[in-house]
């Protein structure tokens, strides 16, 4: 039984693997006979969008393994979204690289062997300095970096920066935290204090107390992105604490959901939808729909457009409007009550009129961090540098 | 006579090696077989993925820089029986103290007085990391082995303390670091090449500890001191000293080499120091039976199979662990090697058989033996 | 202020780290135990952090296919047997060095557990039952604290009966013989290619049911990442163990709870430092060889032939 499905999966992979090796000698002496040109993107753009044109080969770079049911699972379902999506997608990928010179080594490989115009190293610390030196090198060639920070002049042109305002699904999973827990008492299990985790604990909390302004999150930092046995320690000392939400923030989720449904408590996901592995008492979750974000750049590309000549934005960021994220279907224990206080709330993120950071935000220190004229739309810079937890919020960013 | 010994156990080495490099390789294809795909497109993916061109050489390079100076971390001490694998401690705590330099001493001297203090940073906190291994190993007779493991251990935490909390430089948002060292102080690559110059350091770093251990006193008192502890104290050869001063030096090889993955390749210190180089560098050794030369080769073979490990997974559709087989395979294989010496009549002398490796004289206190 | 009766406050301190130590501690006690009886022997495994992972994806794989956790148990046995005859065999060659096989096994091992555990990383698997020992309680906290699995229980049998096995029995006097003093072992006519190799697979066999207990109990899951060093860690814990079974029991337990009290302090508000609390069980083992050792006496109990060629 083993054996067969591991047999079966290779042979697919086998497939594909074979039908990827024939047309990357294609596309590797296409690639090449016309890179010299400097202008090669705006040729395209002519006969931009036939089918049974050019195939496009997109490289992907996952830091961890591409199903750890977390971040680097989202986006691999992504980029296998796309790439089932469009016939001429052709997918190279490579899992588990490491952030050093191995990144920098794949993606040449994939640009010099594969004839990849397009990369998306998709782990934060591939930015600086890997992408940045083989952005320089490679002018022709595309970069997408997930989370990273183009600075206008400074960073090479061919070099775009991407990610998704996934903090508003937190908002709302916060609200039905809030409105489903008994005691008013959530958890946030969290690899690192860092803004990107940071602004997701801050905006659950600030969605749970815009609902039930005594609830608290109380936030844990296990200190790396996977560490299964202290996420899984972190959710059972919640639960003796007398929590009885928990969400997370770490690579693979898995741990803290399963935890918390064997504890009997309620959870939230993150990165994927995680119902599955926690029938009862999965509430809702923020997941990423990198599906949507991929397939649309990939079509850009397709049609001709590029980073160097501005007609794709350095830029891309958004949330659930723009569908870069989502939130899960609700599950069974979620009351009609929160339901509609989570869609009300949905629906003002969606047309603008709820700013989550609007004055007057406390941190938990007592000091202001948003003055009550501020609103901090979502594409402001000050929230990509947060350093602070909010009120409500039990824990502290000090390593 | 000598002269055609040594030449037949250069051979016989060589000969075994790559047999057993060879029959890892077969293995693994072999595995690829079994796995549903056909060995001979993978061995000429690897091929062209590691050394089919200059440039995917250069990614050979590049990926076997590192495990040069790691590995005489562990070949060093060999020499003198420890079994040292504190090879990514060394490296961590090296690159953090060649930060911390690189940092304090900024822009206020010429960039090359910069690199040589980080260098120096670097190297001396490697070595005080593995020569305290060696201390407590000779005055208090603590494991090295296990003692060098926990140092790994403690090495990651005092990065990841230091990076996510006293150095962190607040703008390195989303990935704690400590502040960039400036661009003027950092290595470039070698001309021509996109090779930092860490493969040029482990190639002298190779070759000086060859000199050191084959061709002067030192090196013969300390392999002297391998041979038999006893011995050696009798003979008069100050074993201590020795045993601190080796592993300091082999302490000193991994500092470098953490030296150079902050000042060629990140620029900063941070959690991506510890990424499996120090575990690497210790299969090298043992591979290249702590022959500093043959850790040069060694060190290459290792990064070629590294670099393959992308191709494996993009033409192939293999798994992205197929490559740890594939290293675990070819490593399994070269360690049994070892056990095969003496055993094929072709390399053997025909009239008297003398067990490689000689063992080395006892020799009485005359031997002028260097203090240090 | 609903249900305060659920909230405890920091006396989930040391319930955490009670129950940290028995949901924790118990892989450590499998590999511990089983790296114990190894180094008994006179070798070194270091590759039993592949074990662990080879054991780990075994078992869940095994059962998830079959349904029977039982089974997925016996599977992890006899994968991590199936590696540890490997790395018997092959660093009892001459001239071959029993760390570095070790750490080849690590590469090779967990290439083994991440090649073939792919398939099971989605899937759930059924997981080894509890016994609920604190049923009376109406604390949900304690209840969920003393729900103890089988296999600690089974690593809390074997610590003795290992024990035992070393003092009183001909086998065990032969594995301390072959460990102590090769040469009285041979003189004996024991054979140490024999007794060494029954050590490391037995040893293995235990490491891998280690694996089980991280993929069916605790925290009950395949990942790439399930092991934390576990199977490297044990190494040491044997010597804080001074190659005795019982303590190898005790040991395993502080290094268990040593895991549950960091994030059981950030949670009562203590949250400094956590990089340096987590480096804690290791400066211990450290600083506890470097007091205990002195040249001319090395730590008691230690085989002789640890470490050396013969």
């Amino acid at each position: 039984m083993s054996r067969k499905r591991i047999l079966n999966v290779s042979r697919r992979q086998v497939i594909r693997g074979i039908l990827a090796t024939s047309a990357f000698g294609l596309t590797a002496k296409l690639g090449t006979a016309c890179s010299p040109a400097g202008s090669g993107g705006t040729d395209a753009a002519a006969e931009g969008g036939a089918s049974g044109g050019e195939p496009l080969t997109i490289g992907f770079i996952y830091v961890g393994p591409k199903d750890d049911y977390g971040y680097n699972q989202a986006h691999a379902e992504g980029a296998a979204g796309t790439a089932s999506k469009f016939s001429w997608v052709k997918l190279v990928e490579e899992a588990n690289v490491p952030e050093t010179t191995a990144v920098a080594e794949s993606m040449r490989s994939m640009i010099d062997i594969d004839g990849a115009k397009a990369i998306f190293p998709t782990s934060f610390g591939y930015f600086d300095p890997h992408i940045l030196k083989l952005a320089e090198e490679y002018p022709d060639v595309q970069f997408f970096h997930a989370g990273g920070l183009y600075q206008e002049g400074k960073t090479p042109k061919n070099v775009g920066s991407y990610f998704g305002y996934i903090d508003e699904a937190q908002y709302i999973a916060g609200i039905v935290a809030a409105l489903t827990s008994k005691s008013g008492k959530l958890g946030f299990v969290a690899a690192k204090p860092i803004p990107q985790v940071l602004r997701n604990v801050n905006s659950y909390t600030l969605g749970a107390r815009s609902v039930r302004p005594d609830a608290t999150t109380q936030v844990l930092f296990t200190g790396n992105w996977a560490e299964p046995i202290k996420e899984a320690e972190a959710t059972n000392s919640m639960v003796d604490q007398g929590i009885d939400v928990v969400t997370c923030h770490v690579d693979s989720p898995k741990v803290v959901m399963e935890t918390a449904e064997k504890r009997g408590i309620f959870c939230t996901g993150y990165h994927a939808n995680q119902a599955a592995l926690a029938p009862k008492g999965y509430l809702t979750g923020a997941e990423w729909d990198w599906t949507n974000i991929y397939s649309k750049i990939a079509e850009e590309i397709y049609a001709g457009k590029s980073l160097q000549a501005g007609t794709i934005d350095h830029i891309l960021r958004g949330g659930l409007s723009d569908g870069f994220c989502k939130v899960s279907d609700y599950g069974p224990a979620v009351s009609a009550e929160a339901k509609a206080a989570a869609d009300e709330a949905k629906a003002k993120l969606m047309d603008g009129s709820l700013v989550i950071y609007s004055g007057e935000v406390k941190d938990n220190k007592g000091g202001t961090v948003v003055s009550a004229s501020e609103k901090l739309e979502q594409k402001d810079p000050k929230l990509e540098q947060m350093d602070y937890l909010v009120d409500g919020v039990l824990g502290s960013v000090g390593g | 006579m000598a002269l055609s010994q040594s030449w037949r156990r250069t051979l016989e080495s060589l000969c075994l090696s790559f047999g057993a490099i060879l029959a890892g390789i077969l293995l693994f294809g072999v595995f690829c077989a079994l796995a549903g795909t056909n060995p001979f497109a993978v061995y000429g993916s690897i091929w062209k993925a590691a050394f089919g061109t200059w440039s995917t050489f250069q990614n050979t390079l590049v990926r076997a820089a590192p495990l040069m100076l790691s590995a005489l971390c562990t070949a060093l001490p060999a020499r003198l029986g420890l079994v040292i694998i504190g090879n990514e401690g060394a490296l961590v705590v090296g690159g953090l103290a060649a930060v911390s330099m690189g940092l304090a001493m900024g822009t206020a001297f010429p960039p090359f007085i910069v690199q040589v203090g980080m260098a120096i940073a670097g190297m001396i906190m490697g070595g005080i990391w593995i020569g305290a291994a060696g201390w407590l190993r000779h005055y208090r007779g603590v494991n090295e082995t296990i003692s060098s493991l926990l140092l790994n251990y403690v090495a990651i935490a005092l990065l990841n303390h230091l990076v996510g909390g006293p150095l962190r430089d607040p703008s390195s948002l989303n990935k704690p670091s400590t502040f960039p060292l400036a661009e003027v102080n950092m290595l470039g690559s070698i001309p021509g090449t996109r090779v930092h110059w860490g493969l040029l350091y482990g190639l002298i770093a190779c070759i000086i500890a060859y000199f050191l251990m084959q061709r002067t006193t030192f090196g013969f008192a300390a392999r002297t001191a391998g041979g038999n502890i006893r011995a050696a104290k009798i003979a008069g050869l100050p074993v201590g000293k020795l045993t601190v001063m080796i592993c300091f030096l082999a302490g000193t090889c991994a500092g470098l080499a953490g030296m150079v993955e902050v000042a060629a390749v990140q620029g900063a210190a941070n959690e991506s120091l510890n990424v499996g180089y120090g575990y690497g560098g210790i299969l090298v050794a043992f591979a290249a039976r702590h022959n500093p030369l043959a850790a040069v080769l060694i060190s290459l073979l290792v990064g070629g199979i590294l670099a393959s490990g992308g191709i494996l997974q993009r033409a192939h559709g293999l798994p992205d662990a197929t490559v740890l087989i594939f290293q675990g395979l070819v490593f399994l294989m070269v360690l049994y090697s070892d056990s095969l010496y003496g055993k094929f009549g072709v390399f053997k002398e025909k009239p008297i058989m003398i067990e490689p490796p000689a063992p080395p004289p006892p020799s009485p206190g005359q031997e002028p033996v260097m203090t240090v | 202020m609903a249900d305060t009766s659920q909230a405890i406050g920091w006396l989930g301190v040391p319930l955490a780290i009670i129950a940290g130590t028995m949901r924790g501690g118990t892989p450590f006690l499998f590999v511990s135990l089983g790296e114990c009886l190894t180094e008994k022997s006179g070798k070194i495994n270091l590759g039993l952090e592949g074990t662990l992972l080879t054991g780990a994806m075994a078992a869940y794989a095994v059962s998830y296919l079959t349904n029977s956790p039982w089974l997925g148990v016996l599977a992890a046995g006899f994968a991590g047997a199936a590696l540890g005859a490997i790395h018997g065999w092959l660093s009892q060659q001459p001239r071959v060095n029993d760390v570095a096989v070790g750490i080849a096994m690590i590469i090779f091992g967990s290439g083994v557990a991440f090649f073939f555990g792919k398939p099971f990383i989605q899937p759930k698997a059924p997981q080894l039952p509890t016994i609920n020992l604190g049923e009376w309680s109406d604390f949900p906290a304690l209840q969920a604290a003393l729900q103890i699995s089988p296999l600690f229980l089974i690593g809390l049998a074997i610590a003795p009966i290992m024990a035992w096995f070393f003092r009183s029995t001909r086998w065990g006097l032969f594995i301390r013989a072959v460990g102590d003093s090769p040469e009285a072992a041979r003189a004996m006519g024991v054979s140490i290619f024999n007794v060494r190799m029954f050590s490391v697979i037995a040893g293995s066999f235990l490491a891998g049911i280690g694996g089980a207990a991280l993929s069916l109990y605790y925290p009950g899951l395949w990942t790439e990442r399930i092991s934390s060093g576990q199977g490297l860690m044990a190494v040491a814990l044997v010597i804080f163990a001074r190659w005795n079974p019982i303590m190898c029991l005790w040991a395993s337990l502080l290094f268990g709870g040593a895991q549950a009290l960091g994030p059981a302090l950030q949670s009562i508000g203590i949250k400094e430092g956590y990089y340096l609390f987590n480096a804690a069980p290791y400066v211990l083992t450290l600083l506890i060889m470097i007091f205990t050792c002195s040249p001319k006496r090395t730590l008691s109990g230690v085989p002789g032939a640890l470490g050396t060629d013969s």
